[in-house]
């Protein structure tokens, strides 16, 4: 009877303290949960780092999609495939492509590589332009990417190039406009005010929903946001066109560009021709920038 | 003939009486039908990734079922001490490891026709067509590939001692081939002697099982059909593992003492 007692002492007792530490750890775990951007992530709270190697591979794994399975291994000469075409056929990132892509497997190495080749994807194609059929009426089988990349947004919700390359597809191959603009927000959720996500995101208001001034004002955004990224490294180092710094020039010259579209079509002259002097840093091309001033300059003098 | 029909008979019992296949097919089923209801950006036409993973599953029960049923025919007439009235009957050791490895086969078999027919519904579903050859082509050979399995862990159900370690073995043995069986000249090649010869023999000498296994990606992506003579070299390749393992299993259980 007595052990009995005791031992309904130390339940009530172990019963306490863990009502004691609940009401300690609770408070913290919400402070900490406050600074973590990430942590009602699901995936990130369950894996931690390693949810970006995931995330990279079912990136790579929509890549292969796109390509219906015919993909280097790491037996592969993967000198082709070293950025992957659905981010590269975006044109927002900087390719490190090189060498063909179409016949990556080179000449049969025996007759058992040989007579395996009829078992697996041996041609290069692209979802987007029909696939293993060439049918471009399939082209919107380009679909069949979006679960990867969905899943790897979700393991690492910090990289921006996915959200970038799913809004892209989304909106240029299957009209989905609405659906990539939840994206880029749910992507501007995780990175606030990345400046590659606002770009896609005015331009869906600009090209889609015919709203130039909610589109200049998000680029303005943009801009202001650029500048703040890197507070400590000159702008000169900044603009200097390269693939290392691609995503730095590169947003820089098409919000300029754009920017300058747009005050051109609603009359402000002026402000278009500011903005077209500031993509001629970045340039590859500044003379063609210069005609451009040039015709702009001859309308201003003539309003 | 007879003989060899009703031991495989016996095995086509005992696997029906036994859970492992509802299982893992329930399990398939279930797996996939849980990814199926995930909604990605409203679009049900979405069904690659679904093809992908329910062929996956399919190929990993498939081998599970194959594996577990082969490895404990032999070591478990032995332990219930059934193997030694067996062959006091007109039976020949042959005939009872032939028998064995024909009721693994057809077993496999039967469930690779329901995993299938599963499949082939589930594509259905979202893609509206049904290409049949592809899936007679694909299912064929697994079938195929599984018989390799059958007659490799009978095998080995006669060298090695417990079914476990045969199990293990031959799954090790099964998944090595299918991820790198098809790179191992490429592994050899810069290589020094003697390793390098060494790779290039194993390169030769092991079936691959790869090749109707990278079938899943052509099934997956639509892929045009694949001519039926390349299918038919690729199952007499593999009828020609198939029977030597079942001629060295036949060898070894012929000086093997029954009790």
């Amino acid at each position: 009877m007595t052990s009995g007692k005791t031992l309904w002492l130390w339940l009530l007792a172990f019963f306490l303290l863990c009502f004691n530490l609940a009401t300690v750890l609770q408070p913290r775990f919400q402070a900490i949960e406050k600074t973590n951007r990430q942590s009602n992530n699901f995936f990130v709270l369950l894996l931690g780092d390693s949810s970006r190697i995931f995330a990279n591979d079912f990136f790579i794994k929509a890549d292969v999609y796109y390509h219906s399975g015919y993909y280097p291994t790491i037996f592969d000469n993967k000198s082709a495939f070293e950025t992957p075409h659905i981010a590269e056929d975006t044109g927002a990132v900087a390719s490190h492509n090189h060498g063909e892509e179409t016949d990556f497997m080179g000449p049969p190495r025996d007759w058992l590589d040989a007579f395996g080749r009829h078992f697996i994807p041996n041609r290069h194609t692209h979802l987007d332009e029909g696939g293993p059929t060439d049918d471009l009426s399939k082209s919107s089988q380009v679909r069949e990417i979006l679960p990867w990349l969905d899943l790897s947004s979700k393991l690492d919700p910090e990289n921006v190039k996915t959200y970038l390359v799913m809004a892209y597809w989304l909106r240029n191959k299957l009209n989905q406009v609405s659906a990539a603009e939840q994206v880029l927000h749910e992507g501007l959720r995780y990175n606030q005010g990345n400046p590659q996500l606002l770009f896609e995101l005015g331009r869906i208001y600009e090209e889609d929903y015919h709203e130039p001034d909610r589109a200049r004002s998000i680029w303005e955004a943009a801009l202001r946001m650029w500048g703040q990224e890197q507070p400590g490294v000159p702008l000169s180092e900044r603009l200097k066109p390269s693939n290392e710094n691609f995503d730095d020039w590169f947003i820089f010259d098409q919000l300029q560009q754009h920017l300058a579209h747009l005050e051109k079509e609603a009359g402000n002259y002026d402000a278009a021709i500011a903005h077209l002097r500031q993509a001629q840093r970045v340039s590859s091309k500044p003379e063609d920038l210069q005609k451009q001033i040039d015709e702009l300059e001859k309308e201003a003098s003539r309003h | 003939m007879r003989n060899v029909l009703a031991i495989a008979k016996v095995v086509l019992l005992e696997m029906y009486r036994r859970k492992e296949f509802y299982v893992l097919f329930i399990l398939t089923i279930v797996i996939c039908l849980i990814m199926g209801s995930i909604n990605i950006f409203n679009d049900n036409q979405i069904i690659r990734y679904l093809k992908d993973l329910c062929l996956l599953l399919i190929w990993v029960s498939s081998l599970i079922i194959a594996i577990t049923m082969t490895a404990r025919q032999i070591p478990a007439e032995r332990e219930q001490r059934t193997l030694l009235p067996l062959l006091a009957k007109p039976l020949s050791r042959n005939q009872l490891i032939f028998g064995k490895f024909l009721g693994c086969w057809i077993v496999c078999g039967l469930a690779l026709i329901c995993f299938y027919a599963f499949f082939g519904a589930l594509a259905a579903s979202r893609e509206h067509q049904w290409p049949l050859l592809h899936y007679l082509q694909a299912a064929f050979l697994h079938w195929m590939v599984l018989g390799v399995v059958v007659a490799m862990s009978l095998l080995g159900s006669l060298v090695f001692a417990a079914p476990s370690s045969n199990s293990t073995i031959i799954f090790a043995i099964c998944a090595a081939i299918m991820c790198v069986g098809r790179y191992l000249d490429q592994i050899a090649a810069p290589m020094h002697e003697p390793a390098r010869s060494i790779v290039y023999f194993i390169y030769y000498a092991i079936p691959h099982l790869e090749i109707p296994f990278g079938m899943r990606n052509l099934i997956v992506h639509d892929w045009p059909i694949i001519g039926w003579n390349f299918v038919f070299l690729d199952a007499l390749y593999l009828l020609a593992y198939l029977v030597f393992f079942l001629i060295a299993a036949g060898l070894i259980f012929r000086r093997r003492a029954i009790n």
